[in-house]
């Protein structure tokens, strides 16, 4: 447990440690806060339908830099070890491989929740100057950032898997952003295509993160969309684990 | 400390090592030597369970390497080559990193952080980037590294490339220093550095062992003797054709200094023909300016075990 906060701290520092991390830190405050205050804005003026959760949590300024944010922030983590030759001084430490990468893991998810407290207090702050709940119910506001960790946890674990793969910090961002762009935008082809099979587009829907943020940010909670998150996250993590020992080996 | 049995490390096609057997014990200071590309530091990285070997064992204080992996490493210390290092952490920062991670405990950092930074003259540094640091003091931060957290086994690949002679005499003093206590495995190709340094050699080539023994040994064991050097006033004598009959030695190269000549003798191992040579000499008046004899070397212990095939 020592060497895995050890690994966990140095692993959460190395953001701070590059302008990276301040970069993404600046523009995803920028672009959570504009489409925050943006979509005030409207709801101000016309009566809505929609709540202020399920409002933010559609729109493709909060998609956008939502999947760009994944290739940044985990581009670096591996592919940095690999091309410095690191990894030699990390596996030859009294280090298991599995908590090299679980602290890796652990590592860049809490980065990716600091980069969405800003905007949970944004609504918090919301509810409290406006006495009105952000969502349909209390409840409703916590299921939108419960998905939002588990959608975190998978295409986290989808960046780490891509930068173990190489050595260079571009590819692994350029194959995480592509897997990341499939995962959210695939879910459309029946749409695109004009499919009017019901069925087809109901298995598509299933593996929608559009689709599953507009459930959560009504508050239906449901169960599918979060086995679904889990296990592809221990997948993800697994493989990993696999690719990681195979190119120290290799090495 | 080390033992090291039938180990074999094959890369697609190239054998790297090939069925290696040595052992060192508690408190040796080895030094392995070999030509670029021998398969020292393919035989470090297994020893440090970077790599797993093809085949064969080895053990690291009693633990398999590959089987009991991470106890093995608990006793290493190991510099790898060229030095890796964090070059975005500080200099403390990093070693404290570094002993929490080789499981220094949190009341002992302090103590153990700073008995390396002394111990590797990196004070005026601590604070600074690893980054902005010299070939030098980085060298010395992967060696302050390796030592931080105490360990019975150290394994230095190369620990003086890179460094300012000054720099190269203030490790070396320190690793002869820490023999006893602990055991240091040395790679190296900088033959005066092991004569200094090591109370054994291990002289690899080709992924075998060509040689293991102390210094002492290797130089009083090699074939291929010493020369001797012999300058005279030899008038218009044919000095060479004589000094060729002389026992023991296998050729004469011959040179001009102005009125004397200069003689290079070739000796067959073990044979010092001084005494005939003196005689000779006062026979035929010559006029003596130089008699040298050179010792042979490490330098010739090694180019004779790596340089031929055989």
């Amino acid at each position: 447990m020592k060497t895995f906060l050890t690994l966990f701290s140095r692993e959460l520092k190395s953001f701070f440690y590059s302008p990276i991390a301040y970069v993404v830190l600046f523009y995803f405050l920028l672009l959570a806060g504009m489409n925050f205050w943006y979509q005030i804005q409207i709801v101000n003026g016309y009566p809505a339908e929609l709540t202020i959760v399920e409002i933010v949590f559609a729109q493709a300024l909060f998609w956008f830099p939502f999947i760009l944010s994944f290739p940044l922030i985990t581009m670096r983590v591996y592919s940095e070890e690999f091309r410095m030759g690191t990894l030699e001084t990390l596996t030859t430490a009294p280090v298991k491989d599995w908590q090299i990468v679980m602290s890796k893991f652990a590592g860049v998810l809490f980065f990716y929740c600091i980069l969405w407290a800003p905007s949970f207090f944004s609504f918090a702050a919301f509810q409290y100057i406006t006495h009105h709940s952000a969502a349909n119910a209390a409840g409703a506001f916590y299921t939108t950032f419960l998905l939002l960790f588990l959608m975190g946890m998978f295409f986290c674990s989808v960046g780490l898997l891509a930068s173990a793969l190489t050595k260079d910090q571009i590819i692994a961002a350029t194959i995480s952003f592509s897997v990341i762009l499939v995962c959210v935008f695939l879910p459309f082809l029946p749409m695109v295509m004009n499919l009017t099979n019901p069925a087809i587009k109901e298995i598509f829907s299933y593996f929608s993160p559009v689709q599953h943020m507009e459930d959560f940010s009504k508050g239906i909670i449901d169960s599918r969309p979060i086995v679904w998150y889990v296990s592809m996250t221990a997948l993800m993590s697994y493989l990993t684990l696999q690719v990681f020992q195979f190119r120290k080996w290799k090495a | 400390m080390i033992k090291v049995e039938n180990l074999t490390k094959r890369y697609a096609g190239v054998t790297a090592i090939n069925n290696l057997n040595f052992e060192v014990e508690k408190g040796e200071i080895v030094g392995f030597l070999g030509p670029n590309g021998a398969g020292k530091s393919t035989t470090m990285k297994i020893l440090t369970s970077y790599l797993p070997a093809s085949s064969g064992r080895a053990t690291i204080a009693g633990f398999d390497v590959f089987e009991q992996s991470v106890e093995a490493r608990k006793h290493l210390g190991y510099l790898p080559e060229n030095t890796p290092l964090y070059t975005d952490m500080r200099v403390n920062e990093y070693l404290r990193y570094r002993a929490s991670l080789k499981g220094v405990p949190g009341r002992k950092m302090r103590q153990s952080v700073g008995d390396v930074l002394e111990l590797c003259s990196l004070r005026d540094v601590e604070h600074k980037l690893i980054g902005s640091l010299s070939k030098g003091y980085r060298q010395r931060v992967g060696l302050a590294d390796a030592l931080v957290h105490d360990p019975d086994l150290l394994i230095l690949d190369e620990p003086t490339i890179g460094l300012d002679p000054n720099q190269i005499r203030h490790v070396r003093e320190l690793i002869k220093n820490l023999g006893g206590k602990r055991t240091v495995l040395i790679s190296t190709h900088i033959l005066p550095e092991v004569e200094i340094m090591c109370s054994r050699v291990i002289v690899i080539h080709k992924g075998k062992i060509r040689a293991s023994d102390t210094a002492e040994n290797l130089l009083k064991n090699q074939r291929t003797a010493g020369s001797m050097r012999f300058e005279a006033k030899v008038g218009s004598d044919d000095a060479a054709t004589d000094l060729q009959k002389l026992p023991g030695v296998k050729d004469v190269a011959t040179e001009k200094d102005g009125d004397y000549s200069v003689f290079q003798l070739r000796l067959e191992a073990n044979t010092d023909p001084s005494e005939e040579l003196m005689r000779l000499a006062m026979s035929k008046h010559w006029v003596v300016r130089e008699i040298t004899r050179r010792r042979p070397t490490l330098e010739d212990v090694f180019v004779e075990l790596t340089h031929s095939d055989s």
